[in-house]
């Protein structure tokens, strides 16, 4: 099964404020990559254009999958949710008011996910156990590791095949951080999903990752084959560790 | 009330039989002169609910939908000689064109300038009818009734009649919307817009179908008022009142659920018409003081108080929730 996300010299960003500036990555079938940088790089920027969040003013976003080649910068947000792409926001935006269940509902809304909706949900259960336990309360007074959590789990209710994710680790106590990115790991292994994770945290991110992109404005600055590539580049220590 | 199927279909089923039957045994006019006002505000009130409740979009434009349904039946009859069902499409279907132009138009505002912006649609739409003298402009016209059909005594027998066809179906509308994706999509753009898109939600497509459906149901309940009052004029037609009666019945009966809305529009409607009887200056004060009674004290309304109840009842009563919650899932 073919998921595949190519991006090409891409130029986006907010009115007057350019952020991205001819930015090219791609993620191929199964893989997980990571996309590093510190903040104001342009992570978030890329995630929204690829969700239809943001036009970008030049460049192409192509996806391929299940056959089909799809032109991304040219859908809306659940358009791109209905091809199988499944998105965990940035600060997780949840349905704060309904329920953990009904937050789980929710994420298959996807057509092709609604046949598969109480497999996933019992996968999910399975998964995240504090979430049964928790079914009828009002998501929005979970701690925040909890709201990643079911953040993450809704997401995996659409049967997605590309999984986006945009830092998962703000606003988590460290503890928190490192078992939602181990979740993803889980998740990705189970499903056999396509991920792209955009993360500051680059030593959690580097647990599970493949690969990935350094961005500095608004740019791939480096890109690496491999995690120990990632570990051992010398931009890294740079931007992290003021080397 | 029960989420049992059978019995709602057999009240769905049992009330325009009595509809039909009722008028013909012979009571007082004065009754179905009365629940005809109230069985219209069902249908107002559950109609306005589909985006006011469902979708958290407060329309105050429910006179502006009532009036041109009204109207486009005048216009059917005086034009076209229509019949009584042929006005009622004729009209639910400008309905919905006008909720699909006036959510194009004002969908991209929320809360309160949406519904500012719904007051003004009311206010367009009645100028319009104020300048056209084939209806009547500014001063009405008589609307010349034809021979009741369907052997019935009265026209206010007849249209009561309607109306409990009419209530029939767009409760088993409001109901469908709720159970189904649409209404869980509606419920999560309520909630939160932006996470109901990222869920795959499509938030615009679903705003305009609750906009198109809840136009096309309140067009639908002003079609028969021309015949129903047998005169017809803007002012009235295209009031402020009815727009805040839909409101307040739905915040009084409670938004979450379809039944909800009928029950406030019952008790609303029947209180009024009582208090009416005895005095018209005082139904606007008992409709206002039930609303702020009701915000106050029950802000989720009856639907809220009865859940609340059910709750109170024993434990047991939480079990059957979580079964049922499975058997959704």
């Amino acid at each position: 099964m073919e998921a595949k996300i190519t991006v090409r010299d891409l130029y986006a960003g907010y009115g007057a404020v350019q952020v991205l500036h001819g930015l090219s990555m791609e993620v191929r079938s199964g893989e997980t990559v990571a996309l590093l940088g510190t903040n104001g790089n342009g992570k978030s920027t890329l995630m929204k254009c690829l969700i239809g969040d943001v036009r970008p003013t030049h460049g192409s976003i192509t996806l391929e999958i299940d056959g089909r080649v799809v032109d991304l910068t040219k859908l809306r947000t659940h358009e791109a949710v209905e091809l199988g792409i499944s998105i965990v926001p940035e600060g997780r935006r949840l349905f704060p008011q309904l329920s953990v269940e009904e937050n789980l509902l929710l994420g298959a809304y996807r057509k092709a996910a609604r046949r598969n909706i109480s497999k996933n949900l019992d996968f999910c259960y399975g998964a995240f156990p504090f979430l049964k336990e928790r079914r009828r309360q009002l998501s929005g007074s979970m701690s925040g590791g909890q709201q990643q959590m079911l953040a993450l789990a809704r997401a995996i209710m659409s049967s997605p095949k590309i999984l986006l994710v945009d830092e998962p680790s703000v606003g988590l106590a460290p503890i928190m951080v490192s078992q939602a990115i181990s979740k993803i790991r889980e998740l990705k292994d189970e499903f056999g999903l396509t991920v792209l994770m955009a993360e500051q945290n680059f030593q959690e991110a580097l647990r599970i990752a493949d690969r990935g992109y350094v961005l500095v404005h608004g740019k791939v600055a480096f890109s690496a084959d491999s995690a120990v590539e990632l570990q051992d580049s010398a931009l890294i220590s740079q931007l992290y560790l003021g080397g | 009330m029960r989420n049992n199927s059978t019995s709602f279909w057999a009240f769905a089923l049992a009330l325009p039989i009595l509809g039909f039957v009722l008028p013909k045994v012979g009571l007082n006019e004065y009754y179905f002169y009365v629940a005809y006002v109230v069985l219209q505000y069902v249908v107002l009130a559950t109609a306005w609910n589909i985006l006011g409740g469902y979708a958290g979009y407060v329309n105050f434009g429910t006179g502006a939908f009532f009036g041109l349904g009204a109207y486009t039946a005048l216009v059917a009859m005086k034009a076209f000689g229509a019949p009584l069902f042929v006005q009622i499409a004729a009209a639910a279907i400008v309905g919905a064109l006008l909720g699909i132009g006036a959510g194009l138009l004002t969908l991209r505002l929320k809360g309160i300038f949406f519904s500012i912006a719904t007051i003004a649609a009311a206010i367009v739409i009645e100028t319009f009818i104020l300048n056209w003298r084939f209806v009547g402009g500014a001063s009405g016209m008589q609307v010349i009734r034809p021979e009741v059909p369907l052997g019935f005594e009265t026209y206010t027998r007849l249209l009561f009649f309607v109306m409990t066809i009419l209530t029939v179906l767009a409760i088993i509308v409001a109901r469908y919307i709720e159970k189904s994706w649409v209404g869980r999509g509606l419920h999560a753009l309520r909630d939160a817009e932006s996470a109901a898109e990222c869920s795959g939600v499509p938030t615009l497509r679903l705003k305009l179908l609750a906009c198109a459906i809840s136009g096309a149901l309140m067009a639908a309940a002003g079609a028969p008022f021309p015949l129903y009052t047998s005169f017809i004029e803007p002012h009235s037609t295209f009031s402020l009142n009815y727009s805040v009666m839909a409101l307040s019945m739905a915040v009084v009966g409670g938004m979450s659920r379809w039944w909800g809305p009928v029950l406030g529009a019952i008790l609303i409607a029947s209180t009024q018409q009582l208090a009416a009887s005895a005095s018209p200056e005082l139904h606007l004060l008992v409709v206002g003081l039930l609303m702020v009674l009701f915000v106050i004290v029950a802000p989720d309304g009856l639907v809220g108080l009865v859940q609340w109840a059910r709750k109170m009842v024993g434990p047991g009563r939480k079990e059957v929730e979580l079964a049922r919650g499975s058997e959704r899932a």
